[in-house]
């Protein structure tokens, strides 16, 4: 009675949807440990290493300390508000989630939870909600310094969201299509689009390190200026949310720059550059996602232990005058080489 | 003094370079020697001259040294120390020094390792150990009365002997 | 009543309840937060028609780059005293529903005049961004030209407007 198709849908839609949520759950917290631990090691120190072998069980612990400890709410906080920004961070990153194909198939599965067709604006659509969550929580915060974080982090993540968009502009001119898994095949046929858009490739991830608010563009929180900026004012799991927030929408981040320059599952030779028949291939397919994904989080993680903040208006202008220009020049160039191609 | 901006060329300018420069030099970090100290288990190599906790100290033959002058009491900067004087056997071989604290107080929550009580002291009685990880969980725990005190001490082994040519 | 009519009421019933709450809220960024709701009520509206990329171009330039420009301004105006709905004189207390009442008849007169074409396969586009923009910029270059000129002009009028001499 269950291998009707109807039914089986259903299964699969749950089995994805536990799957992409212990995805998230998983390398979240081992995210925050890794920061801290590679940050450490760049550091000539050692890190987190007593919970559990080599600290392995410190987000437990971490997020029982979050857990335990007494949640504020100052009087003079909007309190619907407050309450609800911290949720608005975590939320849209899930939501991204459903449309990245975190492998091509595992027998009957296949392994995206919706195979939009716009995929890709259905992905910039909701990343443009999280900036509510944090400039929300400056402005219910009523206090000084987090208002200032959330005006800051407001204005970067619109201005960065514009380069964000432009540059995929000649992606989606090559592959003809917004549809995430349409672009994965592509590439799988047609080779990484990093090495075709290395420009777009390099906007997009500087545009990403500014909206996931990570250094060199933390201006949000810069902690010597701001002291944590948005988050002031919250405590407990609330702050826990706004942490996990961030990390996830490094993961979100990742996983974008994955399946749009990095080949998504694919690897570049047989059997892995194919959509998968056996059920052994899709599962490495699952799991050569996840190791690009690692990968990025760790480019995440250097960068921000290798590069010092910019300055506000630094970061106005490069975004600006600096990326906007060139993402827009980049689009004509690819849209002339196109031209040439198609006519030569 | 006026510092000249330096003359940025047009690579400098590009920002780029640099910043792969600095990712390459953190990267090259990652394998590096640690300099961590992973402390319960490697324990700090401690100067000689150490000012650890203070305590009192018996002499070779095992007699409390402290007459309760309550010198080290008065010159305590921050009053860490309450010695409650008693007296001594009235016979016996140090019947003669009268004087040897009942109890004697000292809130480890205070002290600041100062030495001065050591300076203070005309009969030797109380040295700065090599001690230094004295925490509790509550005031109480931290005031360290004479038992423990002494037994932190433990015996000073003395040239002098004071006591016996008196 | 079947998933699609119970959707159907559902995003309209909350559309409405938010698109009053916009105007009584005595929060001005409360209210820009409920007009949030309403966009993405309207998304949903959108979505249950099929025009999946209307919804999503709802999404992301209203609530998602427009709204937060509102709301930034706002918060920089720093609107300490809430103002309520009863507080405001009385022609704009009578004005307002009036207005409402004059639009609402205009639209409904225009529905009613509206003949439906059949939806077909065709006019159903599904989220397809050829169908969108191939219109866009084929037959109707021109009028979008133009309106990119007029944004163009109007803001370099407002940086215009907003520069001060002593500050070149
Ligand atoms: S070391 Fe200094 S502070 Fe501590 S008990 Fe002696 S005199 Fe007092
Ligand atoms: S420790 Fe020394 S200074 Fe202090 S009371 Fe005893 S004899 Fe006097």
């Amino acid at each position: 009675m269950w291998t009707d198709p109807a039914i089986l849908e259903w299964i699969f839609i749950l089995v994805k949807i536990i799957v992409i949520f212990g995805l998230v759950l998983s390398i979240v917290p081992y995210t925050v440990l890794a920061e801290r631990r590679i940050c450490a090691w760049i550091q000539d120190r050692v890190g987190p290493n007593r919970v559990g072998f080599q600290g392995l069980l410190q987000p437990i612990a971490d997020a029982l300390k979050l857990m335990l400890k007494e949640d504020m709410l100052s009087n003079h906080v909007h309190k619907v508000v407050f309450t609800l920004a911290p949720a608005l961070v975590f939320m849209p990153s899930l939501m991204v989630l459903a449309v990245i194909p975190w492998g091509s198939a595992i027998g009957p599965m296949t392994c995206v939870l919706s195979d939009m067709n716009a995929g890709m604006l259905f992905a910039l659509a909701v990343a443009s909600f999280s900036v509510y969550g944090i400039a929300l929580a400056g402005w219910a915060s009523n206090s000084k310094y987090p208002f200032l974080g959330g005006m800051r982090s407001a204005a970067q993540m619109i201005s960065y969201e514009v380069c964000l968009g432009l540059s995929l502009v000649p992606l989606f001119m090559q592959t003809g299509s917004l549809n995430l898994s349409a672009i994965v095949e592509y590439q799988t046929q047609h080779g990484w689009l990093m090495l075709y858009h290395p420009v777009a490739c390099f906007i997009f991830i500087t545009s990403l390190f500014a909206e996931c608010n990570r250094t060199p563009f933390d201006l949000p929180e810069a902690e010597q200026e701001l002291v944590s900026g948005y988050n002031i004012e919250y405590s407990s799991l609330k702050f826990g949310l706004f942490f996990l927030g961030e990390y996830a929408n490094m993961l979100v981040a990742s996983a974008l720059v994955t399946t749009l320059f990095l080949g998504g599952w694919s690897l570049p030779f047989a059997p892995f550059n194919a959509p998968a028949t056996v059920i052994w291939v899709g599962l490495a397919h699952v799991g050569i996602f996840v190791a690009k994904v690692c990968a990025m989080l760790f480019l995440f993680i250097w960068v921000r232990w290798t590069v010092p903040r910019f300055r506000y208006d630094q970061l106005m202008a490069l975004g600006w005058k600096v990326f906007f220009p060139l993402a827009l020049v980049n689009i004509v160039v690819v849209a002339v080489i196109m031209a040439c191609r198609a006519n030569l | 003094m006026i510092v000249e901006r330096p003359k940025l060329t047009i690579w400098d300018r590009l920002y780029m370079p640099q910043i792969l420069k600095g990712m390459w030099i953190t990267l090259k970090h990652i394998p590096m020697k640690r300099f961590t100290r992973q402390y319960p288990e490697e324990t700090p190599p401690l100067p000689k001259r150490y000012r650890g906790v203070p305590t009192l100290v018996r002499d070779p033959e095992q007699r409390v040294k402290c007459v309760a002058c309550q010198l080290c009491e008065f010159v305590c900067p921050p009053r860490a120390i309450t010695v409650i004087p008693g007296f001594r056997a009235e016979t016996g071989p140090d019947a003669k020094v009268e004087k040897e604290p009942s109890d004697f107080i000292i809130d480890m929550a205070r002290c600041i390792y100062c030495g001065l009580c050591e300076e203070a002291c005309p009969e030797e009685a109380i040295f700065l150990k090599k001690d230094y990880a004295m925490a509790s969980y509550t005031r109480e725990q931290m005031k360290l009365h004479k038992e423990k005190l002494l037994e932190l001490g433990g015996i000073h082994e003395d040239r002098i002997c004071k006591w016996k040519k008196k | 009543m079947n998933a699609g009519d119970a959707l159907f009421l559902f995003f309209s019933l909350a559309l409405v309840l938010s698109a009053l709450m916009v105007v009584l809220s005595p929060n001005a960024v409360v209210s820009a937060l409920y007009l949030v709701l309403v966009f993405l009520f309207t998304a949903g509206l959108y979505i249950l028609l099929q025009a999946f990329f209307l919804a999503l171009l709802q999404v992301l330039v209203y609530a998602g780059a427009i709204m937060v420009l509102f709301l930034f301004v706002m918060m920089v105006l720093d609107l300490r005293k809430p103002c309520r709905w009863w507080d405001g004189n009385l022609p704009a207390l009578m004005g307002g529903p009036l207005v409402g009442l004059a639009f609402g008849a205009a639209v409904w007169a225009t529905l009613r005049r509206t003949v439906w074409p059949e939806a077909t396969s065709e006019t159903l586009f599904r989220g397809d961004l050829a169908a969108v923009v191939t219109p866009l910029f084929s037959r109707f270059l021109l009028p979008v030209e133009i309106i990119a000129l007029l944004l163009l002009v109007a803001t370099i009028g407002v940086v215009v407007l907003t520069r001060r001499e002593d500050h070149p």
